[in-house]
């Protein structure tokens, strides 16, 4: 056991030249959120920020970015996927087609 | 609540999981509390069914250290191909006939640019690192594609690669977008896109001089003369030759064969060259009705295996400007890097003023 596992997203947690890495979150446009586009690194927040627009907005792909430090953001662990999401597959009550509805109600 | 996972050491630092550490290189040796042969074991299964399936790998998911060395090895090369790529088409930049077609070229090698940042951030979610990468290409131990050691003789040219060239890349790339491993194929989905623009404007480009004077039309055919072949070696050796085909393409990384591809790429191009107005270098280039295909002449692999090896036009002054252009860009790294964290500092100590009130 090792406590959380805080992972870098997907980009890992390599540094280059002291740059540390970030996760990339473009909104397409208003009325969307905001997506998972990449990583790049950059030394700071601002220059991440300037660098995500050269790099993932050259064609007007958005109009919000974030930028995120990989090292940041903690991440389920793909193994424990079935025990971790497990206790949502015997719920199907959740489900609105669980239901039996009477042939002829509408609306419902 | 997170139990140990395969290849991850129990006092892994915040910022690690497997396959995202950073000194968990490729060739690392297998660090895991685990042995690499009982992990296989238990996770080999899932890593097979997912493949089989169709599914994707994710950067944290089990895999095969040898899938991971050849992924980290394809898309390494990918990387290095798009940022040497720059250079030929840049030589041209400030020489480009026209406002118009400058502007396109300066697009076009940035997007170059771009792609290969895509491709670097893919490789590193396998443990690669940038710098290792990068270190690894200066120092020739990882290759580039050999295509980018010709030269860019004339303006036609940037149309000759933009048509045949980039032609052959997308040719290779559009299968690579359903990769079983869900990072490289999400970049090439990127690269794709943007590499369609790069092949009409080669295309106009070579259009507009065909059309032109005669000497215009000349340079054009020319330039397609000298491109035609190296495009077609660009899908690599022969199947018969090709080393890590067939590993590669049960894995899902590769979906199609070289030569398969290569044939696909001859097909196109054509009808595509008699709407130029210009005829491909192949006097034995003839349509096969039986088959529905056209038949090509054979490929020189000793020039290819020559270039490859380090003896092509251009070997040298491609690997020794990139090279130069990393070393006088350090200083400007190192500075970006000395601002932030003596900014960071400033932040720190403001907040320990704040809080001392």
């Amino acid at each position: 056991m090792n406590g959380t596992d805080s992972t870098g997203g997907e980009g890992g947690a390599t540094r280059t030249g002291g740059w540390p890495l970030w996760e990339v979150f473009v909104r397409s446009r208003r009325g969307l959120s905001h997506t998972h586009a990449g990583s790049l690194h950059a030394p700071d927040a601002e220059m991440a920020l300037r660098n995500a627009r050269d790099l993932y907005t050259r064609r007007s792909e958005g109009v919000s970015l974030w930028v995120v430090p990989s090292a940041a953001i903690t991440a389920s662990s793909p193994d424990e996927k079935d025990p971790f999401f497990e206790p949502a597959a015997d719920k199907p009550y959740r489900h609105p087609t669980f239901y039996e509805v009477p042939e002829g109600v509408r609306n419902l | 609540m997170t139990t140990v996972l395969p290849g991850t050491p129990s006092d892994t630092p915040a910022g690690a999981g497997p396959g995202t550490g950073a000194d968990a290189g490729p060739d690392a040796a297998p660090r895991a509390p685990m042995d690499a042969e009982a992990a296989a074991r238990a996770y080999g299964p899932a890593f097979d069914a997912a493949v089989a399936a169709d599914e994707r790998i994710e950067p944290r998911d089990w895999m095969p250290d040898a899938y991971r060395a050849t992924l980290v090895r394809q898309i390494a090369q990918h990387a290095h191909s798009e940022i040497i790529g720059m250079q030929p088409e840049a030589n041209w930049i400030t020489r480009a006939p026209s406002l118009r077609r400058k502007a396109i070229l300066m697009a076009k090698v940035q997007d170059e640019a771009g792609h290969g940042l895509y491709l670097y951030s893919a490789a590193e979610t396998l443990g690669a690192s940038r710098d290792d990468l990068l270190d690894k290409l200066h120092s020739g131990r990882q290759r580039y594609s050999s295509i980018f050691n010709y030269p860019t003789l004339t303006w036609a040219d940037v149309g000759a690669i933009g048509w045949l060239v980039d032609g052959a890349a997308i040719t290779n790339q559009v299968p690579l977008c359903r990769c079983s491993y869900g990072p490289y194929a999400r970049a090439m989905v990127r690269v794709c896109k943007e590499e369609s623009f790069h092949q009409r404007q080669g295309y106009e480009l070579l259009l507009e001089l065909s059309r032109g004077t005669e000497a215009q039309h000349a340079m054009a055919q020319d330039a397609v003369d000298r491109w035609w072949w190296p495009s077609l070696m660009m899908f690599g050796p022969p199947d018969d030759e090709s080393a890590h085909s067939a590993q590669s393409m049960e894995w899902k990384i590769k979906r199609h064969s070289n030569d398969e591809l290569r044939q696909r790429f001859v097909d196109i191009c054509v009808p595509q060259a008699e709407a130029l107005g210009l005829t491909l270098p192949d006097p034995d280039l003839k349509w096969n009705e039986e088959q529905g295909r056209w038949d090509f002449g054979a490929i020189d692999w000793d020039e290819f295996k020559a270039v490859l090896k380090g003896d092509g036009p251009c070997n040298e002054q491609r690997l020794t400007q990139r090279r130069t252009a990393h070393e006088e860009g350090a200083w400007v790294r190192e500075a970006a890097a000395a601002h932030a964290a003596r900014k960071q500092a400033r932040t720190a100590t403001e907040r320990e003023g704040a809080m001392a009130r």
